[in-house]
């Protein structure tokens, strides 16, 4: 068997060209979903492996939000019968004076700390061991000195309120030690430096040997206050790769959609190969090969084809993951993985899988035209033309529209782990639904189609009626990968819309300002605040205070957005979506939540909700959900006064300002800037944050694009070598058509028109298909990935262009093949037919 | 006592030489204070350094014999902070407990170090009371109380005596080196009868024995020359008690050398060139390398003891956390071939010199 297989593939040689592009296609997919996948494996270690560096050997982790809890509860819990070790923590987020970064600052008790996580500490000089003892002393990871250019001796700048703190830099922690971006200092250095006195956000707990976990956590949960939870440790390095997932999912399906168009690719090869075969293998039948024997052969070849594509993609995965970590940074430009320096680390597992999907895509695209060689009689096929005949079976609509109806019942479906896998299966069904009733659509467009007048038209249309098994090869690679280019299209186009408009919406005032960076630790003081409303310049201000509050043990803390509202339980600024809730006398002060928070916490308009703000319950009514694409953990707002008044924190981080009639903007800024503090300011105009936000966006979604168009690229390559093998493989028709008078140009015009309507057909249905796959994107995968709702908008232009080329491309690989085809002179054309 | 390794290899050594904000002024330890009690069993957080150390033998129901030493310090930071959060580091607690076993071969040992704060660490200051978490060493009456669960063992003893202390130097005035402020308050408790119980991994186990207790507290300790020292503190026959030390150079000399004699008679206090240290056999730890005079004459004045170790290897590697080696046991004193006393023998600067 074997041996044959090699002697009827020195025919190889031949199709080197078409075996190559297989072999190609097969190679990008694998290589895009290798690649994706090393480099959200690395990011995603990364920070598991910080969580627990700085976790070392904790069994239980009692956390709070931003504000977190009094210390004394702290010494409370360490008390308690059962707890071998605690040890606390203030764990922020603090602006790097002078530049847009933040930096981790842990502080830590360096004594407890060293004995929960002895390794932390194990590779520094004695001296600097216990350097952190001294006031105002940090220790930088080795990704935080890199990042910051700073060294031993060197000061460390941080923004704390409106005013710089400056800590000595004690030594570098080696990457073994610490990985990502963190200053380690002193908890007490923290405290006070860091504007948090009194108060710490985590403890570590090592628990006594035999003590029940479980109830452990159960009786501390008890001491603690609202918005303060007591998780285990492994809790902690899963969420903090959580907020990425749907993110990395999403890659890794894209990914496996340009490995499915590389299986595409395989299929129309060998789907080709086969037809131009028939007449080779009905002569092995005859011989005596089994039935089974041919379907293997042309496996075979599949699965070779697939093997050194997967292979190869496997070497180019592992290029593209390194170079883009180098370029686009762990998150592959999407900003999930701040102050993550991750190493490629190579796994096997991955690997394998990878290898064994590109096989299986390629054995899969070469299934139905084995099954195909096999079943047909031999003496049919030893007869000229009968390649046309091929997939004739398939023509039926019922496979087509049962899948379809499946994909629209999966788009009601929820998510599963947070994850859209119906979203995704509901996309897969639809394309190959789609896919499925080609033939079908196109068997009753050509037919209805009226005869043109010009002869070559007429015989292209005749050609396309007569022979549509072959016709319908290069039509399913048309649908497949313009289908996705146009839902692609439509997603992004949707998306950067609905961002746009909403950064219109949510930026109305004149100019705002903010204090440094994303951190914890800057804010404005009320002091602040007053002289800046006093200036002549300004009209009006809306401060806003924003800060972290946990609402769920087993998840990251949403954002509270305390917001100054110059009409009382009015959200203005806001985008709301769906139906809102007029607050009655008697209810709680009202809250707004983003959608986000509605999706994972329920919390629809009405319904009653308690916030934990300084240390305690509080309730508010939800009277509204707004759409925010900037949060995607969650983000609640709530009246500045009301937070003010149950918290006793005055400060402010944000301000909206609208300058004073007849007054420029330009003023108010400088006025603003030489206010006590207001260097220390990030002062931006909206048209400055619009373009800084579109551009986040942009390069968070230039790796999609880049994915993407590799996909539709191998389509194209699928679509161009199909056609042409389709030529090629009518030479005799050529020479016949020849003989009966046809010009060389006629024939070209014929073969152009052919293509060119195959390629309308594909570009239309494939319209409609991208269509629907844009809109389950949109309304259920990113939905339920991302928790954002958006508005469909077509990229009318792009889509129109986008046609224009396919249709171009198409008629032009029809002709140029034809040429070629024609190169042979007539005679011997007609010659080669028996 | 390794004691002054412990300071130094924390990484306290560091700073006190180098600390680019040292504003802190340490009191001197001057002669003729006179000790009071209880006062004086307290802390005296003002001073730089001071520790309670006990050790002592200990007798099982089998009879077996075993050495144990029980050991916290205090240590004040060399920082001045307005920092007024509570968790600020001002003073350090670091307790070290060992337990030596023939049957084990080795010593196990574990220690703890935490800030004194929000009470979960601390030495209180009117009477001996020094605690990190559920480690505890604490006088009540005429009875210290040692808690110790440790990470291999677990000790819980109670140190009696109905004597006053005994003042070491000049009534508690005692001179390490030949510069005035080389100095420490000092002085103990020999003869402490031991109740208690124990725990080695095989339940709990009633044990009785004899202890001896150091309470010592200075700002500036050792002369700059020293290299490592030897200690020795027994409980001699007839409720007797010695206690003799010696300073070793750098170069191989003696800085300072002391000790104190107490009998029936009354007590007898040495001048340095009155105690010598005489080395009888060395041992050689197989992990370290380290070579240490295990048995050693020593005299004080006229009258010599030969000290017998319990067991070879009583060596402590704490290269990993604290950074220092040295070899600290129980040793048997003999006269004339016959057991005279029991107590403990430190050596400590034998590997490379105490970096202070």
């Amino acid at each position: 068997m074997l041996r044959l297989f090699f002697a009827l593939n020195a025919r190889l040689a031949h199709q080197r060209g078409r075996a190559a592009l297989s072999v190609a296609g097969i190679a990008l997919g694998v290589a895009l979903g290798f690649g994706v996948q090393l480099v959200n494996r690395a990011a995603v270690n990364e920070l598991a492996a910080a969580v627990r560096a700085v976790a070392g050997t904790a069994d239980l982790e009692v956390r709070g939000g931003r504000a977190g809890f009094p210390d004394a509860l702290y010494a409370r819990i360490a008390r308690l019968p059962g707890v071998a070790l605690a040890s606390p923590a203030v764990d922020l987020r603090a602006g790097v004076a002078g530049t847009e970064r933040s930096l981790r600052v842990l502080g830590v008790d360096v004594l407890r700390a060293a004995r929960m996580h002895p390794q932390l500490f194990a590779a520094l000089p004695q001296g600097d061991r216990f350097a952190l003892l001294e006031p105002d002393r940090v220790l930088l990871s080795a990704g935080a000195a890199r990042a910051l250019g700073l060294a031993r001796g060197g000061r460390l700048a941080l923004v704390v309120g409106l005013s710089r703190v400056e800590l000595h830099v004690a030594g570098v922690l080696p990457a073994a030690a610490l990985p990502g971006e963190v200053a380690l200092t002193d908890v007490a250095t923290a405290q006070w430096r860091l504007a948090s006195l009194g108060e710490l956000n985590r403890v570590d707990l090592r628990l006594a040997q035999g003590v029940n976990r479980a109830a452990m956590r159960e009786r501390i949960a008890a001491l603690l206050p609202a918005g303060t939870y007591v998780a285990p440790v492994e809790t902690a390095a899963a969420e903090s790769a959580d907020p990425s997932r749907a993110y990395r999912v999403n890659m890794n399906v894209l990914a496996l959609v340009a490995l499915f168009t590389g299986g595409f690719l395989v299929f129309s090869a060998q789907a080709l190969e086969v037809a131009r075969r028939r007449g080779e293998h009905a002569l092995l039948r005859v011989l005596g090969l089994p039935r089974r024997g041919i379907a293997r052969l042309v496996l075979i070849e599949a699965g070779a084809v697939g093997l050194v594509g997967s292979a190869l993609g496997l070497a180019l995965g592992w290029g593209l993951a390194k170079l883009a970590l180098r370029f686009t940074g762990a998150d592959l430009g999407a900003g999930y993985f701040r102050g993550v320096s991750p190493e490629l680390a190579f796994d096997a597992r991955t690997a394998l899988a990878y290898l064994a999907a590109g096989s299986a895509i390629a054995l899969a695209g070469a299934a139905l035209p084995a099954l195909d060689a096999a079943r047909r009689p031999p003496a049919r096929a030893l007869k000229a033309g009968d390649e046309q005949a091929m997939f004739g079976s398939l023509v039926s609509a019922w496979p087509g529209l049962a899948l379809l109806a499946a994909g629209a019942g999966m788009t009601q479906l929820g998510p599963v782990g947070g994850l859209p896998v119906f979203g995704y299966a509901a996309i897969a069904c639809v394309l190959l639904g789609g896919i499925a009733l080609m033939p079908r659509l196109a068997q009753g467009v050509f037919e209805r189609l009226p005869p043109p007048r010009r002869v070559p038209a007429a015989l292209a249309l005749e050609q396309l009626r007569g022979a549509p098994g072959q016709a319908m090869v290069s039509l399913a690679a048309i649908v497949a990968s313009f289908s996705l280019m146009v839902a692609m299209a439509i997603m992004v186009a949707s998306f950067r819309e609905s961002v746009s408009d909403w950064l219109d919406r949510v930026l109305p005032a004149d100019f705002y300002f903010r204090t440094t960076q994303s951190g914890d630790t800057a804010f404005l003081d009320p002091a602040f605040e007053r002289e800046v409303l006093a200036l002549p310049q300004i009209a009006r201000a809306e401060f806003m205070r924003t800060t972290r509050v946990a609402l769920d043990a087993s998840r990251p803390p949403v954002s509270l957005l305390a917001r100054d509202l110059p009409q009382a339980g009015v959200v203005t600024t806001y985008p709301l979506v769906g139906p809102s809730y007029q607050p009655k006398a008697g209810d709680p002060p009202p809250a707004w939540v983003n959608e986000a928070v509605e999706s994972i916490y329920g919390y629809t308009p009405g319904k009653r909700i308690g916030l934990p703000l300084a240390g305690a319950r509080h309730a508010f009514v939800v009277a509204g959900v707004w759409r925010d694409y900037a949060r995607q953990q969650g983000a609640i707002i709530i009246d500045r006064a009301e937070y003010a008044k149950l918290t006793g924190d005055a400060r402010a981080n944000d301000a909206a300002l609208w300058v004073a009639p007849g007054a420029k903007v330009e003023s108010a800024i400088e006025a603003v800037r030489a206010l006590p503090g207001g260097e220390q300011l990030e002062i931006s105009t909206p048209g400055e944050i619009r373009r800084a936000s579109l551009r986040i966006f942009d390069r968070s979604f230039a790796i999609t694009y880049a994915i993407e168009a590799v996909a539709v690229l191998v389509g194209m390559f699928g679509l161009s070598s199909s056609l042409g093998a389709i030529v090629l493989a009518r030479r005799r028709e050529f020479g016949m058509l020849r003989h009966l008078g046809m010009t060389r140009g006629q024939i070209g015009a014929m073969l152009a028109a052919e293509g060119g309507l195959l390629a309308l057909l594909g570009a239309a249905a494939g319209m409609l298909v991208g269509f629907a796959i844009g809109e389950i994107l949109i309304h259920v995968v990113n939905r339920q990935s991302f928790n954002w709702g958006m508005e469909t908008h077509l990229p009318y232009g792009m889509l129109a262009s986008l046609t224009a080329v396919l249709i171009g491309l198409a008629a032009l690989t029809a002709y140029l093949s034809g040429r070629e085809a024609m190169g042979i002179g007539a005679v011997r054309a007609v010659r080669e037919d028996w | 006592m390794k004691r002054r390794d412990f300071i130094a290899g924390l990484g306290l050594g560091f700073f006190i030489k180098n600390s680019l904000s040292s504003e802190i002024e340490f009191p001197q330890v001057l002669p003729n204070r006179s000790l009071h009690f209880p006062r004086d069993h307290g802390a005296h957080p003002d001073f730089r350094t001071e520790w309670w150390y006990a050790t002592g033998w200990l007798a099982t129901e089998s009879n077996q014999p075993l050495g144990f030493q029980v050991t916290f310090f205090r240590s004040r930071l060399p920082f001045a902070t307005d920092n007024p959060s509570a968790l600020t580091p001002r003073q350090i607690v670091f307790a070290h407990a060992a337990l030596s076993d023939p049957s084990f071969g080795r010593l196990r040992d574990d220690q703890r170090a935490a800030r004194e704060t929000l009470g979960l660490a601390g030495a209180a200051d009117n009477t001996t009371d020094a605690w990190i978490d559920d480690w505890r060493f604490a006088l009540k009456g005429d009875t210290y109380r040692a808690t110790i669960p440790a990470r291999e063992f677990a000790l819980d003893l109670a140190l009696t005596t109905h004597a006053p202390p005994l003042l070491e130097g000049e009534d508690g005035y005692s001179r390490k080196g030949p510069h005035p402020g080389e100095a420490s308050y000092y002085y103990s408790r020999p003869q402490l009868e031991v109740r208690g119980t124990i725990e080695r991994g095989k339940g709990k186990e009633s044990v009785t024995g004899s202890a001896w207790l150091d309470h010592e507290w200075s700002s500036d300790y050792l002369a700059p020359e020293a290299a490592g020292w030897d200690w020795c503190g027994i409980n001699l026959e007839k409720g007797a008690a010695l206690m003799a030390f010696r300073i070793r150079s750098k170069g191989g000399g003696v800085v300072w050398a002391g000790g104190t004699l107490k009998t029936e008679q009354g007590k007898t206090v040495f001048t340095p060139a009155q105690i010598t240290f005489e080395p009888l056999r060395t041992w050689r730890s197989p992990r370290t390398s380290v070579e240490y005079p295990v048995a050693m004459r020593v005299t004080a004045s006229t009258e010599s003891w030969d000290l017998e170790p319990l067991m070879n290897d009583q060596e402590l590697d704490s290269r990993a956390s604290t950074g220092a080696i040295y070899w600290e046991g129980a040793v048997r004193a003999l006269q004339g071939g016959k057991e005279a006393g029991r107590g403990y023998l430190e050596l400590t600067g034998y590997g490379e010199p105490i970096q202070m």
